[in-house]
């Protein structure tokens, strides 16, 4: 990342000409209509789904696919195509927002570490290795047991795990800018620490950690999908693709409806969000490629 | 060399006391008593009160970190809650099952992803290239449990070519390899994605090297040039990269363990939590963790030893 | 006899930005046991020519016509591959620019030396005999040693002689030197220079000696061919070409050669304009835009005119040497 200070990527005539490229690339079109359409159904959940996604129904249990149960139903008689729905609905929140406050610390710790004083700088990249070191599903685990599985334990695990990364990019591109002509120049005229870092430094470093932080969504999912999948993340009877695919696995000797029904929506969203975020990648921002 | 190593290995040493720091403050942090957490509901004041002194948890913070920390180095990761053995050996009993896993994952991985990565590279551009490309992404992207899962239900249940339960019969290692089969593909599936990319990525960099221009104006034949001159230096990177890889196969090595029910670090850790074993949560997370750092450092010292300039510059 | 025929070679790559023509009508000969020099700028082929007499062109790259003929036989752009491998690192060897690159780093020195002989069917103690027979003639200190060695273990200089070895291991009936003694300083040039003649000499084989360094073509080179845009814009003996320039791009060059300068001057003289894009050749003399002699003949292309003795240059005026008067 010597030379990896760069311009912000996106302009509105950029974007006009990046969204065609998009659509003439088949897989970043194909991509786009999957991410499209796990929103939308995220999204449009409560008028999509056919019946109440935690209704139990004993009597209509391991029901194959079909005009009344679209995606079969599981153990309990649940309506799977609804929870399926109301599944991706926390897994897009679980998501967007960990990536978001993943950002938000990241982005400020990288700041710090590389603008701050230099023992300062050295603590931090220390304790961003010895967070690296710990095997993710390790943390999750170890978490978990202190503070119980609930959403909030998969966010704070997404969170440590993502921050480093982030921060250690933000601190690169710091200290490349840190020395950069109209930075020194600024700081001759008086300009104070903090409008530096706004004005001067944020807007030229943000870019291309927004498409890094972009293409970890999938990862995220994959994460909570990953907790809920072992009872440590969302709660019972909250419908999560993780929890439903648990269910399947539970009784995958019965019916391997169920376990469809958690898998696709799993496999569907992580191939189209990677795709989408590779396409982007490429179009604004090819130097990253070789991350 | 030497002095790389030892530079190397004190890092290591920095990085998992601080990860200990962490684990530890995360001990403490912990809401409520650890030893009412740690006994359940059910346990009598007395009980408790003999747990947290059995724990040193009635000595200031320092010194309980000093105890944890200089236990932990001696091996001392404390006893399990219940049955009192040694958490060490408890972990030691798991762990070699959980290594065969990751052996079997990096297998998968290095036996198809280095050939995969150099097919697309010689052939870049063609057909072959872009399906290497996409399928790379692709099992990068999805979850190792879903594989697990999906592997299990088509080569197990449905299929029935495969065991889908346990580790195999002990001392028949025949049975245990045709137990590790779908479990190390599930864990190391990802991988092949990555490794394909990196070796692919290399690949193009080495063969537009002046030496590949020197081999070809010699007139070697394309094999001795492609496999001997250029892949030998474009696996290197593979090797730092499955440093970091051991890690996340690691994590994926938890869900396949639960999923094919095998024993393992995984599932041992998964079992403590739902019991509250704590102490073997702790134990089996540290070592695990150290395990991981000692990995990257000698996958360091592999690629040292494998390029004879890197050797030489240390 | 020849060992090197190059009639109207003609070499063209597809690029994104169109079809670059990046040689034109090239013909020169190498004949038995002579040195020949190629000089030029960078960009003016030279590299495209080694390519080609190699078969080694990129994927983009074709040849569009005209012939390379080796040894009096084969035409070297109808062989296929197969046969264009048999005949590089035997009968053809290059020696590349870069000392540093131009060995394999994970490869000892003794086994590439070794895998260059992988066709003579020698057993592989005949074959580091041979290796390490070479490194001696090339005055690598301790060469069975050296044999077991990797290249970074060696210096730069070092490394160009081992180049050189391996190149000359079986000595072949061409050398294609690449601007070998370029990322070299100036005393080891000059020792490694002494040491290709002496090769030379000792095989028998003809050189194409590739450089833009014209001290070190005047004193290794035997003949000149000079290279502008692609094109030979005028070839001879290195005297001819050297006391007694015709083409103005030539003389330009010449003039502009620090060596040559009778005093210091503060600043270098250099060729005013830049190389034509080669995407589209201007129809007539590819020097004529940047030429002080330019005339109206020159929107045509020129022929090569003979001006005798083998002195051939691609100019209008080549019989007609410039006056005093027409300098600027």
């Amino acid at each position: 990342m010597s030379e990896a200070v760069s311009e912000p990527a996106v302009s509105r005539g950029k974007t006009a000409r990046a969204a065609l490229r998009l659509l003439r690339e088949p897989l970043g079109a194909f991509a786009l209509v999957l991410v499209v359409g796990v929103i939308a159904a995220a999204v449009f959940a409560d008028v999509l789904a056919s019946a109440d996604p935690s209704k139990i129904a004993p009597r209509d249990r391991f029901m194959a696919p079909g005009m009344e149960h679209l995606l079969g139903t599981d153990q309990l008689g649940r309506d799977l195509f609804s929870r399926v729905l109301f599944g991706g609905r926390i897994a897009l929140t679980v998501a967007l927002g960990s990536t978001g406050v993943s950002l938000l610390i990241g982005v400020a710790l990288g700041l710090v570490a590389g603008y701050g004083p230099r023992w300062l700088d050295n603590l931090l990249i220390l304790l961003f290795d010895a967070i690296k070191s710990f095997p993710t599903v390790m943390l999750a685990l170890a978490f978990v047991t202190l503070f119980g599985p609930s959403l909030t334990a998969v966010v704070v695990v997404v969170v440590i795990v993502n921050v480093p990364g982030y921060a250690r990019i933000i601190r690169t591109q710091t200290i490349a800018l840190k020395s950069a002509e109209f930075v020194t120049a600024a700081q001759s005229m008086g300009a104070g620490t903090a409008r530096i870092l706004r004005v001067h430094i944020l807007p030229n470093v943000i870019g291309p950690i927004l498409i890094l932080a972009s293409m970890d969504i999938p990862v995220v999912i994959a994460i909570e999908a990953g907790m809920s999948f072992l009872g440590l993340g969302v709660r019972p009877p909250t419908p999560s693709w993780g929890a439903i695919l648990n269910d399947g696995f539970a009784n995958i000797r019965e019916t391997v409806w169920i376990v469809f029904a958690g898998g696709m929506p799993i496999i569907l969203t992580t191939l189209g969000f990677t795709f989408l975020g590779e396409a982007l990648r490429d179009i604004f921002d090819p130097r990253l490629k070789a991350r | 060399m030497l002095d790389y190593a030892v530079k190397r290995l004190g890092l290591a040493v920095v990085i998992v006391s601080v990860a200990m720091l962490l684990l530890f403050s995360m001990i403490y942090l912990i809401p409520g008593d650890p030893a009412s957490v740690a006994l359940g509901p059910r346990a009598t004041e007395a009980m408790k009160a003999a747990l947290r002194e059995r724990m040193g948890l009635d000595q200031p913070i320092w010194v309980q970190f000093w105890n944890f920390y200089s236990r932990a180095w001696m091996g001392d990761l404390g006893t399990e809650v219940l049955s009192e053995r040694p958490v060490l050996t408890v972990v030691g009993e798991q762990l070699p099952y959980t290594l065969a896993l990751v052996a079997g994952g990096i297998t998968w991985s290095v036996a198809l992803g280095i050939p995969l990565g150099c097919w697309a590279a010689v052939r870049r551009g063609s057909w072959i290239d872009r399906v290497v490309g996409v399928l790379s992404v692709a099992v990068i992207a999805v979850p190792s449990f879903v594989v697990a899962i999906y592997a299990l239900l088509i080569f197990a249940v449905a299929l029935q070519w495969l065991p889908a339960i346990g580790a195999g019969k002990p001392g028949d290692l025949g049975d245990q390899l045709v137990h590790l089969i779908l479990p190390s593909l599930a864990v190391g599936l990802g991988w092949v994605g990555y490794i394909a990319r990196i070796v692919r990525a290399s690949m193009l960099e080495v063969l537009e090297a002046s030496h590949i221009r020197t081999a070809y104006a010699f007139g070697l034949p394309d094999r001795l040039i492609i496999y001997r001159y250029a892949l030998s230096i474009a696996i290197l990177p593979t090797v730092t990269l499955l440093g970091i890889g051991v890690g996340q196969m690691l994590s994926s090595a938890v869900f396949a363990e639960i999923v094919f029910s095998r024993p393992g670090i995984g599932k041992l850790v998964y079992d403590a939590i739902l019991t509250r074993n704590f102490p073997v949560v702790s134990g089996a997370v540290l070592v695990t963790t150290a395990f991981f750092v000692l990995l990257n450092l000698l996958a360091d010292l592999i690629v040292g030893a494998l390029d004879p300039r890197v050797r030489s510059s240390f | 006899m020849n060992v090197l025929e190059i009639n109207e070679l003609n070499v063209s790559f597809a690029t994104e930005e169109g079809v670059v023509h990046a040689l034109k009508d090239v013909s020169f000969t190498v004949p038995e046991r002579r040195v020949v020099g190629v000089v030029g700028e960078s960009g003016c082929g030279k590299s495209t020519l080694i390519n080609a007499i190699l078969g080694l062109l990129a994927k983009n790259g074709r040849i569009d016509g005209g012939t390379i003929l080796f040894e009096a036989g084969s035409d070297l752009t109808r062989l296929g591959p197969a046969e264009m491998r048999a005949l590089r690192g035997v009968r053809i060897s290059t020696v590349f620019q870069d000392p540093m690159g131009a060995l394999n780093p994970v490869i000892s020195v003794g086994r590439q030396m070794a895998n260059v002989q992988y066709r003579s069917g020698r057993s592989q103690a005949e074959k580091m005999a041979l290796a390490a027979a070479m490194l001696r003639q090339v005055r690598i200190p301790d060469a069975t040693a050296a044999l077991g060695r990797y290249p970074h273990e060696f210096s730069g200089g070092m490394k160009q002689r081992i180049a050189i070895a391996m190149a000359l291991m079986m000595e072949p009936a061409l050398l294609i030197a690449d601007e070998p003694t370029t990322a070299l300083d100036a005393t080891l040039e000059v020792a490694t220079i002494e040491l290709l003649r002496e090769l030379q000499e000792k095989i028998g084989c003809s050189v194409l000696f590739i450089s833009h360094h014209l001290g070190v073509i005047a004193e290794l080179c035997d003949d000149v061919v000079v290279m502008y845009a692609g094109e030979v814009v005028e070839r001879g003996t290195t005297r001819q070409v050297f006391n007694d320039p015709r083409h103005p791009y030539t003389q330009r060059l010449l003039e502009c050669d620090p060596a040559r300068q009778a005093q210091r001057v503060r600043r270098l003289p250099t060729i005013a304009g830049e190389i034509p894009d080669l995407r589209c050749r201007p129809a007539g003399c590819i020097f004529a835009p940047r030429c002080f002699r330019r005339f109206d003949a020159c929107a045509k292309a020129p022929p090569e005119q003979d001006i005798g003795g083998g002195h051939v240059a691609r100019c209008f005026l080549a019989e007609q040497p410039e006056t005093a008067k027409e300098r600027t």
